[in-house]
């Protein structure tokens, strides 16, 4: 390991340590396990939970839910970026809709979905409409910032619309759907499963986060939040590391 | 290939008004004149990056059209002999190699343009426009970037390849001008206009 990544995780496990520090003294100065439990309680509650099968159930339902809204949402949202970047009165059309969706509350938007869909499904759909406008909105960014005079070059060695694509446009895309990904991720998890709650899905995390509200049993429900930040992060790495596995941007300054 | 009344402005201000001029099917053409006068604007029309607002170009219809750009326009994601097989139909590693390798770049084939000088980034340039051939050549103040040295290799380069071909070279230097060209065009703008030709028939 070189100096430099023992520096690095030596930083990391410093701010790590620090938070934990910060939580802890919380705890204490509260003092009441109904409003705060302590980050040793909240990390054996996730042990204790990941001994039983039904843990594996809801994370994997939540992890289902949350996947298949933002795969959905992000296909759809490169689809139409690339579409209204073509054809400009789609941007026209679609622009509003989209900048409406994003500005809705998200809780205006699942009670709608309870209303329209079978309960099971309003978790997918609610991420994936919350990632939608991200994808889509940043797709038209890139596509923008691409260089006019790059784009020139393509025209007079008529390149044709495949070379443009895949040698201007997408490397000049790819870092703006880099960003829209981790921030979809995130507020995917969030609406995901706020949905969850709200719909009470069981077999899902919501639906026990929903369950711990009910019972007021606060060790449950930190211990579920924690499980929904890792899961977040780890998949928001994962996708990041598959993103840069793509050889489209390696030379860019 | 003839020019006709051509028009072309950037808001209020004309670069091109009722602009004619008529150019060879072969050989090299200067034009030649002050920066800004509106020469880049016009190898833009004849590139069709531009559409002229007014006016006609005719003979230019079919013809393959390659360019040497003032800044050389590379992908800075792409090493330098993907920039110089971008432009080349499938399977030309080898040609673009070679093209490569006559701009003297050829250790650098697998370089991105970031780690090479602006010099050698115009060379990329030249192999690019080079080893896309065509019938018409644009060249756009080509060697502003080169050192001297530098400047007459590529110019010879340019010499040697597709003697068949129009080349059509703007710069603002007399010297590169009369050493390379068979026809000058004086110019001054804007708007754009021829002020005397001179044959090089020296050459």
């Amino acid at each position: 390991m070189s100096r430099g990544a023992i520096g690095r995780a030596a930083r990391v496990l410093g701010v790590a340590a620090f938070w934990l520090a910060v939580w802890q003294l919380l705890y204490q100065s509260v003092g009441q396990e109904i409003l705060l439990v302590s980050p040793a309680q909240t990390l054996s509650r996730v042990f204790e939970l990941s001994c039983r099968a039904d843990f594996w159930v809801s994370a994997g339902g939540s992890l289902y839910n949350v996947a298949a809204g933002f795969v959905c949402a992000s296909l759809l949202g490169v689809v139409l970026g690339a579409l209204c970047c073509r054809f400009r009165f789609l941007y026209q059309l679609i622009y509003p809709l989209l900048s409406a969706v994003k500005a809705t509350p998200v809780a205006s938007f699942i009670i709608l979905a309870l209303v329209w869909l079978q309960s099971v499904r309003v978790p997918a759909f609610i991420a994936g409409l919350i990632v939608l406008p991200i994808v889509f909105g940043n797709v038209c960014q890139g596509a923008a910032a691409a260089d006019r005079e790059l784009l020139e070059m393509a025209r007079v060695f008529r390149l044709g619309r495949w070379k443009t694509l895949r040698y201007i446009y997408l490397p000049t895309v790819a870092p703006y759907l880099a960003a829209a990904f981790t921030t979809g991720m995130g507020l995917a998890w969030k609406a995901g499963v706020s949905a969850e709650v709200l719909a009470n899905v069981r077999s899902s995390i919501g639906g026990r986060i929903y369950g711990a509200k009910i019972y007021l049993d606060t060790a449950d429900l930190f211990a579920w939040t924690a499980v929904v930040v890792v899961l977040s992060v780890a998949l928001e790495r994962l996708l990041l590391a598959c993103f840069r596995r793509i050889p489209w941007g390696e030379g860019k300054p | 290939m003839k020019l006709e009344h051509l028009n072309q402005a950037y808001g209020e201000r004309a670069v091109l008004r009722d602009f004619s001029l008529e150019l060879p099917d072969s050989g090299t053409v200067c034009l030649f004149g002050p920066s800004g006068c509106g020469k880049t604007t016009l190898l833009n029309c004849l590139a069709g990056i531009l559409t002229p607002q007014g006016g006609t170009i005719t003979g230019l219809s079919g013809k393959r059209i390659s360019y040497v750009f003032q800044e050389s326009r590379l992908l800075p994601w792409a090493t330098v002999l993907e920039n110089v097989e971008l432009v080349l139909p499938p399977n030309h590693t080898q040609t673009a190699l070679e093209w490569i390798s006559r701009a003297g770049l050829l250790p650098y084939a697998g370089q991105y343009p970031r780690k090479l000088s602006g010099g050698q980034r115009q060379r990329v340039s030249f192999a690019r426009a080079l080893a896309y051939g065509g019938d018409v050549l644009l060249l756009d103040e080509p060697f502003h970037a080169l050192d001297r040295a530098a400047a007459q290799e590529m110019s010879a380069l340019l010499q040697q390849s597709f003697p068949e071909s129009l080349k059509i070279l703007v710069t603002h230097s007399r010297e590169e001008a009369e050493r390379l060209s068979d026809r000058i065009y004086f110019l001054e703008g804007p708007p754009l206009r021829v002020v005397s030709c001179r044959e090089q028939t020296a050459r």
